[in-house]
């Protein structure tokens, strides 16, 4: 196929204009002295071809002149240089325009400035097709479907679905999402287990387009899978566990804002698009590449809703203590996620305690309970606290530290309560663990084994427990990571 | 027609012929693999006292844990000086 846009010159000077815009039609007495000026200057029309008339402008049909000039505003007057552009005067501008084309009074009579209009070349249809033109080849698979398939129903039979629909990967959708990272699409983001295979940024994101992510979600997706797929982490484990567990996401930072995030109002549940679909990408992700689907490698006896997606954001603005990733090492300013085997939340209810030690005392009793009353050690907790929760602590000044440290210190339990058989319960630990039950304690969180988290609405004495998986070296550790 | 990319890790899988199964027990070395799960000791000192009356000779393996894979070195020893392995799943 021919360049349809070797009209581009090496050297001279390029306008950009389009019919549909007003500035470029304001502009025509400038166009037209600049064209008796600056004989070698070409003039490009994107939306009509007798546009504007009399001056042999050449009609960008398929924009892809357009395209490779950058433009993004019209009118745009570019100096081309070598076969690059040099400078570039964006919309009407006179001064720009006299010092870029070094002409001199023109078009006194216009206004001296006048904002551009957004170019053909950055509207759908034209921009995704544009962007092909220069992107890296892909190297998925390309599966053709039957003419009578229907490709939603496509995916679900060829089992590349949670269970819900998922948005068709076409290649056209993938390159739009790989829009979103400057990551090249064969960059290796992880090996995923079980299967171990290799999960591209391109795998990456063909499995957040099935998610509904957008392209600036993507950023958020590669650095949960890199995260999920650490030794530390565990996803192998985590994946086949019998236990309710999945990864549960929490994002920190600028990013929150910008992708228009949940911490308000429902965040741990439905809603918010950025919310449910980095969180469903990464679970897409995890199993369509590394092949752990229920039944097969993915043993879990219940699972959990959020199994499906469970990523929400941290309420920064408005926390008691300094952001999660912050107390985890990330430096203040920067965007990170931070990944926790966990459960389904639970909610726990306390509308009296207006001092910090009795409130500390509910959560507490309400904490000993994940897993079971009984057992210690063996399970890592998020405590979600909400706004209304979380005032209480800031009026009295506990900070993070102190709210965690006074938790264990009330999580102390007396050995006698959780040995086996005691309160006429089977479970428990073995009374030989102890030399004295009678006087002994034991801690239900191990040191750094409770993560508080500041989210959700701000009516509602309440907050949430997510109680973890098997922690430490032989099991999940939390892990928090920077987006690149 | 359209095309859709495939999402998988797009793995071929290897195709292995099972081992020939024992022909007896009687001078067979058999492992026997607790992953560490709670009682799984119990079900092999079982297993173990049932194989060697049947003339096995048993030995005994455990990973450091079960939720993770065990390490290669193990599965490596257990290749070494096994015929054949019984693993211990679950509670």
């Amino acid at each position: 196929m021919t360049d349809a846009a070797e009209w581009v010159p090496r050297d001279g000077l390029v306008v950009v204009v389009k019919r549909g815009c007003p500035t470029c039609n304001t502009v025509l007495p400038a166009l037209v002295e600049l064209r008796e000026a600056r004989r070698d200057l070409v003039v490009v029309t994107q939306d009509d071809p007798a546009f504007p008339e009399g001056l042999g402008a050449i009609f960008d049909e398929d924009l892809r002149g357009s395209h490779r000039l950058g433009i993004e505003v019209v009118p745009t007057l570019v100096e081309r240089v070598a076969g690059e552009n040099r400078r570039v005067a964006i919309g009407w501008n006179r001064e720009e325009w006299q010092e870029l084309s070094r002409v001199s009074d023109l078009a006194p009579d216009l206004p001296a400035a006048r904002p551009g209009c957004g170019a053909l070349n950055l509207e759908e249809p034209h921009a995704s097709r544009l962007a092909e033109l220069d992107s890296r080849p892909l190297s998925a698979r390309a599966v053709g479907l039957g003419d009578d398939e229907d490709p939603i129903e496509a995916c679900f039979t060829r089992g590349w679905s949670d269970g819900l629909p998922v948005v068709p990967p076409t290649a056209q959708r993938v390159r739009r999402m790989l829009t979103g990272t400057a990551r090249p699409p064969d960059e290796l983001v992880a090996v995923v287990p079980p299967d171990y295979a290799s999960a591209t940024v391109e795998k990456v994101a063909i499995n957040a387009v099935m998610a509904g992510c957008l392209p600036e979600h993507l950023p958020v997706v590669l650095a949960c899978v890199e995260a999920a797929c650490t030794e530390e982490f565990n996803w192998h484990g985590l994946a086949a566990t019998t236990y309710f567990s999945g990864p549960v996401v929490v994002v920190n930072g600028p990013i929150r804002r910008q992708l228009g995030m949940s911490w308000g109002i429902n965040a741990l549940g439905q809603g918010n698009r950025a919310n449910l679909t980095i969180g469903r990408a990464l679970q897409l992700t995890l199993r369509n590449v590394g092949g752990a689907r229920p039944g097969e490698v993915d043993r879990a006896t219940l699972g959990n809703p959020g199994k499906l997606s469970f990523c929400f954001a941290e309420n920064e603005e408005g926390s008691p203590w300094e952001p999660l990733a912050q107390a985890r090492g990330v430096a203040a300013g920067r965007s990170a996620v931070t990944l926790f085997a966990g459960e389904g939340p639970r909610g726990v209810v306390d509308q009296l305690s207006r001092e910090p030690e009795s409130l500390s005392r509910s959560l507490a009793m309400a904490l000993r309970t994940v897993a079971h009353p009984k057992l210690p050690l063996g399970f890592d907790a998020m405590l979600v606290v909400t706004p209304e929760h979380g005032r209480v602590f800031r009026e009295a000044g506990w900070t993070r530290q102190k709210l965690e440290r006074r938790l264990l210190e009330l999580l102390q339990i007396p050995a006698r309560e959780m040995i086996r058989g005691a309160g006429g319960c089977a479970e428990g630990v073995p009374a030989s663990m102890f030399e004295d039950s009678e006087s002994s304690t034991i801690p239900k969180f191990r040191p750094g084994g409770l993560l508080l988290v500041h989210a959700g609405g701000g009516a509602g004495l309440f907050s949430a427990i997510i109680g973890g998986w098997i922690n430490g070296e032989g099991g999940s550790q939390p892990l928090t990571r920077e987006i690149q | 027609m359209t095309t859709l990319l495939d999402p998988t890790g797009e793995l071929s899988p290897v195709t292995r012929q099972p081992l020939p199964r024992l022909e007896g027990l009687t001078g067979a070395t058999i492992g026997l693999l607790d992953i560490s799960k709670p009682r799984g000791d119990v079900f092999l000192d079982r297993l173990q006292s049932l194989l060697e009356s049947r003339g096995a000779k048993v030995e005994r393996f455990r990973k450091p844990t079960f939720a993770k894979n065990a390490p290669p070195d193990l599965r490596r020893e257990i290749a070494e000086r096994c015929d054949a392995v019984i693993e211990a799943l679950a509670d």
